[in-house]
């Protein structure tokens, strides 16, 4: 029932996965990979290292042109084929918008003016490409100050407005990633793609994130699509999970069905009774 | 807190032992290069050449280094050096004042009666006009370097092509100046541009090296292609940049009033006021000069001060922090360097423009590898991204070798001594602080 909803042709999915593949010369890090995002869910990508997830991401940010496959992204009535934009078009026209495993903020600027970045391609209109804005036109000043607003709401959203001004590359690690949240949501998204955002946190941080994470999804409708290993934020608050183990999905489906799966537990524990049990009893007496 | 004196007091026995050998050591190589270079002189006798030695010479570098080196290895175990913390201290209350609040104006009000002062003449008006020269160069090149991260080593071209461009327009269809100017910076702006193109892609080292290039091709262009540009002959009479339509000069061409009989109605009551009379006089061409250079400089930083708070600004400094996090917030990164090399072109044609007004002669050898590297020095001693950094720096850069005149030879020596001894007390520039280009709460002060 719950796959049934994420199939290829859900009619409330957001992004369609179809058939991706990503090879780097002989090696295929993603091998024919299908799957959806439902609209206002949040869908985790889960699998052992190097199964692929980040490559997912990349694919579908824009990083990397996809060998095969199909990445449509529905919203407003339009359909984006992401695979075939130029990276910075992937969020500026198909609104997706993504943090990063190892954190990218803009280190010597300060966390206000990351978020203001964010708003770049608005701020920029709004300027007249500059010209009014070099002339201090009253229009560009309130677009400004609309960008500030945003910027403050997310900076309450994410704990930070008392650190608005410091630069961004003095904060500490859980700050950061809480942060390039807030930028990536200073975009507009449609769909954010978040890699690793509890990596490096604490249980109370991820606690924190897990109710921000909800809050992105309920309160603003936007859907998730999330990379994690911290189990307790996966099971937590996922609608839905998907599997990858060497480059292929190996499972799909809610948290409870995921985690009862054989070949989950397989890809993470390795297979039962791997080692001949003459060569396993040699390995014990050995020790 | 008595332990620690106690660890720290024997240490200083070793401090003075390792010194003395990282003293050893230096010398021993300054002694290796100074034999060849020092040790041994031709001299040209009686029609001949013979081989002289100078190995007293050889001693004393020697032990310049050794005592130097002695001296910067004990200052170093007494953490930053006093040296380094007065700087330090210094700039910081720079920057600390706002740099903009205090001593910008300062600056700007020095800059604006510097011709009326007792002791100005006509050489220190001149070289206040050569500083603002490089100054506006390096506000200029700041936009590319400072804001962008966009390392630029051939600069210089850009003022080349602000040069020529005014050069070429005037000789061939009389336009003034004051319609140059302006055509000067498209021009330039459009030849960053062209260079832009085929660096998309790169950074950092590769960048500098292709720039490089860009700025020999340039000049060796312009070398080369005779029938255009004059060649190695460059181009000369080059007209004067004129007051309000009013040429400067003992006397004007018909129809026309010279400078001094145009203003005459008003500086004659004045002159007359300090019991002087008012007629020509040479320095009134190099004052208006002085006063067009320090308005387009003011101009430039005005621009770059402003643009650097728009949200152009804003994507190229993000841009120099990380170009991935911009592609992925949706900002064109082609079109962002596009954008600072065009600009930073730009104030580089109008100061190339003002250059051959000035000189009434342009040739390639004004626009050698060197001219780029001064810029980019400028830039840098200063402090990246420092708008009073860079008049600091190039006050300093410019005026060295000039109070250097005294010591001849050893000039830029002298030059290459104080570049060192600020790269190794203020590695970040002169001025260093980066001022957030929109703040959320008020500053706390």
């Amino acid at each position: 029932m719950q796959d049934a909803a994420h199939g290829a042709l859900a009619p409330d999915a957001i992004l369609t996965v179809d058939h991706l593949t990503m090879r780097f010369g002989g090696l295929t890090a993603v091998d024919d990979v299908s799957f959806s995002v439902r609209d206002r869910s949040i869908t985790s990508i889960i699998g052992p290292n190097g199964a692929g997830k980040t490559t997912v991401f990349n694919c579908l940010t824009g990083f990397y042109k996809p060998t095969i496959g199909r990445l449509a992204l529905r919203h407003g009535g339009a359909v984006h084929l992401l695979e075939r934009m130029e990276g910075f078009r992937i969020c500026k026209e198909a609104r997706v918008a993504r943090t990063f495993q190892n954190i990218r903020l803009f280190g010597a600027m300060t966390v206000l003016e990351n978020l203001m970045v964010a708003q770049h391609n608005r701020l920029m209109v709004a300027s007249g490409f500059s010209l009014l804005g070099l002339f201090g036109a009253a229009s560009f000043r309130a677009a400004e100050r609309a960008a500030i607003d945003k910027a403050r709401f997310w900076l309450d959203r994410v704990g930070l407005t008392d650190r608005a001004d410091w630069e961004a590359g003095n904060l500490p690690y859980g700050d950061q990633r809480r942060l390039e949240i807030a930028r990536a949501m200073c975009t507009d998204p449609a769909l954010l793609c978040l890699d690793e955002p509890a990596a490096g946190l604490n249980p109370r941080e991820s606690a924190s994130l897990n109710d921000l994470l909800r809050t992105i999804r309920d309160s603003h409708g936007i859907a998730v699509l999330l990379i994690e290993h911290d189990m307790s934020v996966v099971m937590e608050i996922s609608d839905h999970i998907i599997v990858l183990d060497y480059g292929r999905k190996i499972a799909s489906g809610s948290p409870e069905n995921v985690r009862n799966d054989p070949a989950v537990i397989r890809a993470y524990l390795g297979e039962e009774e791997a080692l001949p049990p003459e060569i396993a009893a040699d390995l014990e007496g050995g020790r | 807190m008595a332990t620690v004196t106690e660890a720290s007091t024997p240490h200083r026995g070793t401090d003075v032992i390792t010194a003395a050998k990282e003293a050893a050591i230096a010398a021993g190589v300054m002694a290796v290069l100074a034999l060849p270079l020092i040790g041994f002189i031709l001299v040209d006798v009686a029609g001949g050449v013979t081989l002289r030695t100078r190995f007293g010479g050889v001693l004393t570098a020697a032990a310049i280094v050794f005592v130097g080196r002695f001296v910067i290895a004990m200052l170093r175990g007494r953490g930053a050096g006093p040296i380094a913390h007065l700087t330090g201290l210094v700039t910081r209350r720079v920057a600390g004042w706002g740099a903009g609040r205090f001593v910008g104006p300062a600056l700007v009000g020095f800059a604006v009666v510097l011709p009326v002062l007792p002791f100005s003449d006509r050489y220190i008006i001149d070289l206040g006009t050569s500083v603002l020269i490089y100054v506006m160069l390096g506000w200029g090149l700041n936009v590319v370097v400072g804001l962008a991260g966009l390392l630029d080593l051939g600069y210089v071209a850009f003022y080349a092509v602000g040069a020529y461009s005014f050069a070429l327009l005037a000789l061939h269809f009389d336009l003034s100046f004051w319609a140059c100017l302006p055509l000067a910076g498209v021009f330039a702006a459009l030849f960053g541009i062209i260079l832009g193109f085929p660096v998309l892609r790169l950074r950092g080292d590769y960048l500098a090296i292709v720039t490089l290039g860009f700025g020999e091709i340039i000049r060796i262009v312009l070398l080369n292609w005779q029938d255009f540009t004059g060649g190695p002959n460059g181009l000369s009479s080059i007209p004067r940049p004129s007051f309000f339509g009013a040429p400067i000069g003992r006397s004007a061409p018909e129809g026309q009033t010279p400078f001094h009989e145009f203003v005459a109605p008003v500086m004659e009551p004045i002159a007359a006021l300090f019991g002087g009379e008012w007629g020509f006089d040479a320095i009134h061409r190099i004052v208006w000069l002085y006063y067009i250079i320090l308005a387009l400089a003011l101009v430039t930083n005005v621009f770059t001060l402003r643009i650097r708070r728009l949200p152009v600004g804003r994507a190229w400094e993000a841009l120099r922090e990380d170009e991935i996090a911009c592609r992925s917030l949706g900002i064109n990164p082609t079109n962002t360097k596009l954008s600072a090399f065009a600009i930073g072109a730009m104030f580089a044609g109008f100061a190339g423009a003002f250059f051959s007004a000035r000189q009434g002669f342009v040739s390639p050898e004004s626009f050698t590898y060197i001219e780029s590297a001064v810029i980019l020095a400028i830039v840098v001693l200063g402090g990246m991204g420092s708008q009073i950094g860079v008049v600091v720096a190039a006050a300093f850069l410019i005026l060295i070798p000039e109070f250097g005149r005294d010591f001849a030879q050893y000039r830029m020596l002298l030059f290459g001594l104080a570049m060192v001894l600020v790269m190794i007390w203020r590695p970040q520039g002169l001025v260093s602080g980066r001022e957030p280009s929109v703040r959320l709460h008020a500053e706390r002060r």
